[in-house]
């Protein structure tokens, strides 16, 4: 597939970054600053070029005549909805997806499509994060939650901590432990390695578990792998910039939120809008503006601000002062990877967030839904088994007969409305949606294959 | 320094290079020389230590950087001297020396086409047609190939790409991966290989001369399967296809590429540097042609532009081709068309020298230097085509220039220390280090007369030349083995 990606910034590149890896796909980066380029190019098999990704000639430079997706991700708006009126007005390009920052603009559906700015998906990373951190609170104890199926699968990670009442077990007295409800574990990470979970495999302490089940059932599977955690009902928030104030709106019904933001013109802002939250001017590293506001007491701190390092040196604070979780929103991955686990719960990557919605549209028409997992090491993702006149090599099979590549579990599998766990002699039937998990994601176009229709196995 | 990973694609391009052992042994039974036997032993000792190189390695997967691709670059050169020398030194016609071996199989590998061995004619079809095979995987480059045909070599096939393209804009790709542009660039190269047997077949060559000249025609290199090089053929017809094949071996790949994307011959001549190398050559032989024919050396205008046009092209291009010889054309001739090989051909063809490009652009930048000191204050920009040179550009190829007259300096000096006459030293050296094969004096025709210990100094500055001095000097520098 050729890929076009505008702007070079750190969605930009991780995009460009974990695009290229496929053999499939040729990238090619545009942007107006050089030095990233040269930078960018010398580390990736991809080609790039310079330039104002608006401009006509500079689209075409890049190779529009041909190109199957155009990615617009440049810092502004404007500018990426123009290059994709552009690339389908003078180019044809099929498939564009912009990211929409403004949620004036990202709030309108109705201005993208054929007969408007030509955007076959808008992307607003802040959505994203804010839905991303959204569960994360709705879950505690969860270090990511993923929605399959329109959410009524969930693909939770967790640590398995003490207390938990399968941690020290094997896998199979899950079945004695919760009866009648059904739950897979797709992954194990043990010491950032990935074990293949079997019946006999042993859950340790610390090991990070991921598993699929139906919505209602999760709730069980959390109280195995770690001591009941009380719901969350204070939340402290740092930064009212678009995710601060997203997220402070959407949980302000639901639990007490205390926002903190530096700026007095933009808390005094957010103060105006929101209704049940309170929102403090002030540092939230300022040891003695949070133990004020009872620090001790919150069940989750969540630092959302601009600066990176402001997030993680407020998180590691909060940690410090008693909050119960805290999370902080990090950009570069060696910094997320050195703080994860580690002083700070979880690290938020917004980059991790919003790659799986691109790769959604990346991959063939059998893919419906794509999370990135691990910074982008492992992958999971839920795809249709197509049948159109040629069956897929898959269909009609049963699960242990189908020749998965090592470190690949098939979870869970959606026929029409009902959820059905995957196991061993399960049958996959024409149009399920089988949801996967693969721990290495080398092996997704080896897993894609199995999708297509009229291929063998 | 990432060691095993240098290793296992230094074994996996040897496995590849043993292969290249193979068309010889072809040759040598449908001709029936009775060499087979050299070929399928070299085959057997390069495969086995490109085997052994990458055995212990074979599992290791990890990023080259830029630094482990020049290492890869210079020591896969190392190898191939050596491994190319293997058939040679091994079979008893020719019989050569370990220098004489070394030397004409990097003389093959870097498209010099300087030759050590006398007596072409009889010697064995299967050598004949290894010499020629050499010149033109050497061309546009065995390792360039290589990242063409293992794709696991993925971003490190970009470092090694740069590390061993000719020219200053190394960045430039054709297509998003670098293996599709290694690809490219072979296709475009074989094609015109091709087009070029043809010719020279329809011209009257033997099947067998046509496709050996046509290896080292296009390759810009200059070995024949003849003592009198092209003199053997004695046609004008051979002659002109010889000198328009030259010619577009001369020309930057990558830009036939375009060209042949964009299906309009016209791109040639918006190129800055294809219009340069078109004036300069056309300039060259104009003013060859009419003195030569001035001095007498010829009877008619005709049979004057016919040697003019094909020895300042071969000369040019680096390729090396002799009909009449021009050690001995009078006047200012053969040393202005010596000194003129400092410039060459385009960035990214087959020749050598310091490439037409970079002395457009070091022009430029003096032309700048003169007008800044009229208007001190002036904003001046060197420009190609309307788009202004970056300034790291400009800086890179001054200080290529820098080194690229120290090197040349050092390696007369020692040609003169081992015994060689001033004209014979200069020339010998410009003749390897910009890749052309023949120099004035006594390496007129063949440097098989020289000392051994010359020989040495020519076999380091075809290679310098080849991989454009940077490549291996940095090797010898403290900071490229610092951790």
């Amino acid at each position: 597939m050729k890929i076009i990606i505008l702007g070079a910034g750190q969605v930009g590149s991780t995009a460009a970054q974990q695009l290229a890896r496929e053999q499939a796909n040729d990238v090619t980066v545009v942007d107006t600053r050089d030095d990233v380029l040269r930078e960018l190019q010398d580390r990736l098999d991809i080609s790039t070029v310079s330039g104002n990704a608006a401009h006509p000639a500079t689209l075409l430079a890049a190779g529009s005549k041909g190109a199957d997706l155009l990615v617009a991700l440049t810092s502004s708006d404007e500018v990426n909805m123009i290059a994709c009126q552009i690339a389908w007005t003078l180019f044809r390009t099929p498939t564009k997806i912009a990211r929409i920052r403004s949620g004036d603009y990202y709030d309108r559906p109705e201005l993208f499509g054929e007969n408007a700015i030509p955007v076959d998906l808008a992307i607003s990373p802040e959505q994203l994060v804010t839905d991303y951190v959204e569960r994360l609170i709705r879950y505690p104890g969860a270090l990511q939650v993923l929605e399959f199926a329109e959410g009524r699968v969930l693909l939770v990670g967790m640590r398995a901590l003490k207390g938990g009442k399968l941690v020290g077990h094997q896998l199979q007295a899950l079945r004695s432990h919760i009866p009648n409800r059904e739950v897979r574990v797709a992954a194990i990470y043990r010491g950032g390695r990935s074990i293949q979970p079997e019946g006999d495999t042993t859950i340790e302490e610390h090991d990070e578990v991921f598993f699929v089940a139906a919505r209602e059932d999760m709730r069980f599977m959390m109280k195995e792998l770690s001591t009941e955690e009380a719901s969350v009902r204070r939340v402290v928030i740092a930064g009212a910039g678009n995710i601060g104030f997203r997220l402070a709106q959407a949980l302000e019904d639901r639990v007490q939120v205390k926002l903190i933001e530096r700026n007095p013109e933009r808390s005094r802002r957010a103060a105006e809008t929101l209704r049940n939250t309170l929102v403090l001017t002030g540092n939230a590293a300022d040891e003695d503006l949070l133990l004020e506001e009872n620090i001790d007491d919150a069940d989750a701190f969540v630092a959302v601000t601009n600066a990176e390092e402001a997030n993680i040196l407020s998180a590691m604070l909060a940690k410090k002062l008693g909050a119960r979780r805290v999370m902080a929103l990090i950009n570069k991955p060696s910094y997320a990877e050195l703080m994860e686990n580690g002083p700070i719960d979880i690290a938020i990557s917004p980059q991790t967030v919003t790659i799986g919605a691109l790769l959604e549209h990346v991959r063939r028409g059998d893919v419906v839904r794509v999370h990135s997992l691990r910074r982008g090491a492992a992958e999971a993702m839920e795809a249709i088994v197509h049948t159109d006149g040629r069956s897929s090599p898959i269909a009609g099979k049963r699960i242990e007969e189908i020749d998965l590549p090592e470190g690949t579990q098939i979870g869970a599998i959606v026929r029409g409305s009902t959820v059905i766990m995957a196991h061993h002699d399960t049958v996959i039937e024409p149009e399920d949606h089988v949801i996967l998990f693969l721990s290495d994601r080398r092996h997704v176009e080896k897993v894609g294959r199995l999708f297509q229709a009229g291929m063998r196995a | 320094m990432n060691l095993p990973m240098v290793l296992r694609i230094l074994g996996l391009m040897l496995l590849m290079f043993s292969l290249s052992m193979l068309p010889p042994v072809g040759v040598s039974l449908g001709y029936r020389d009775g060499h087979a036997h050299v070929f399928l032993l070299s085959f057997a000792v390069v495969a086995a230590i490109g085997f052994l190189l990458w055995l212990p390695v074979r599992g290791v997967r990890r990023d080259l950087r830029l630094r482990d691709g020049f290492l890869v670059v210079a020591v896969f050169w190392l190898f191939l001297a050596l491994a190319g020398a293997t058939p040679l030194l091994i079979s008893d016609a020719p019989e050569l020396s370990f220098t004489d071996a070394v030397f004409e199989a990097v003389s093959g590998f870097t498209t010099t086409g300087a030759t050590v061995i006398a007596g072409l004619d009889a010697l064995p079809p299967s050598i004949l047609y290894y010499r020629q095979q050499i010149q033109w995987l050497g061309g546009i480059g065995i390792i360039v190939l290589a990242v063409a045909l293992f794709p696991v070599l993925g971003i490190g096939g970009m470092s090694l790409y740069k590390a061993d393209t000719p020219g200053p804009f190394k960045d430039q790709k054709l297509t998003p991966r670098i293996a599709q542009t290694a690809k490219a660039l072979w296709g475009v190269y074989a094609a015109l290989t091709a087009a070029c047997a043809l010719c020279y077949w329809f011209a009257g060559m033997t099947p067998f001369d046509a496709i050996g000249h046509a290896y080292s025609t296009v390759s810009t290199a200059g070995f024949s399967t003849h003592d009198a090089s092209l003199a053997h053929f004695d046609s004008a017809a051979i002659d002109a296809i010889a000198t328009f094949f030259m010619f577009l071996g001369g020309t930057s790949y990558v830009l036939h590429f375009v060209v042949a994307r964009g299906r309009d011959p016209r791109l040639y001549w918006r190129d800055t540097e294809f219009h340069a190398y078109f004036l300069l050559i056309a300039a060259m032989v104009g003013g060859a042609t009419l003195y030569l024919w001035l001095a007498g050396e010829f009877e008619s205008l005709a049979t004057s532009l016919r040697h003019a046009s094909l020895q300042v092209v071969s000369v040019q291009t680096s390729t090396g081709f002799l009909t009449t010889g021009f050690a001995h054309w009078p006047g200012p001739v053969p040393a202005f068309m010596m000194l003129m090989t400092l410039v060459c051909a385009c960035a990214g063809s087959t020749s050598g020298g310091m490439k037409v490009i970079r002395w457009i652009i070091v022009s430029r930048q003096g032309v700048a230097e003169l007008k800044r000191l009229i208007h001190p204050s002036a904003e001046i920009p060197v420009k190609l085509g309307n788009r202004p040179v970056p300034q790291r550009v400009i800086g890179g190829v001054a200080g290529f220039f820098a080194m690229y007259f120290i090197v040349f300096a050092i390696l007369m000096f020692l040609m003169m220390l081992f015994g060689l006459d001033q004209v014979t030293a200069w020339s010998a050296v410009a003749a390897t280090i910009n890749n052309v094969g023949p120099g004035l004096g006594e390496v007129a025709w063949s440097f098989g007369k020289l000392p051994d210990s010359a020989k040495w100094v020519g076999v380091i500055a075809m290679l310098v030349g080849r991989v454009e001095i940077f490549a291996i000097v940095l090797l010898f520098t403290p900071a490229f083995w610092e951790r």
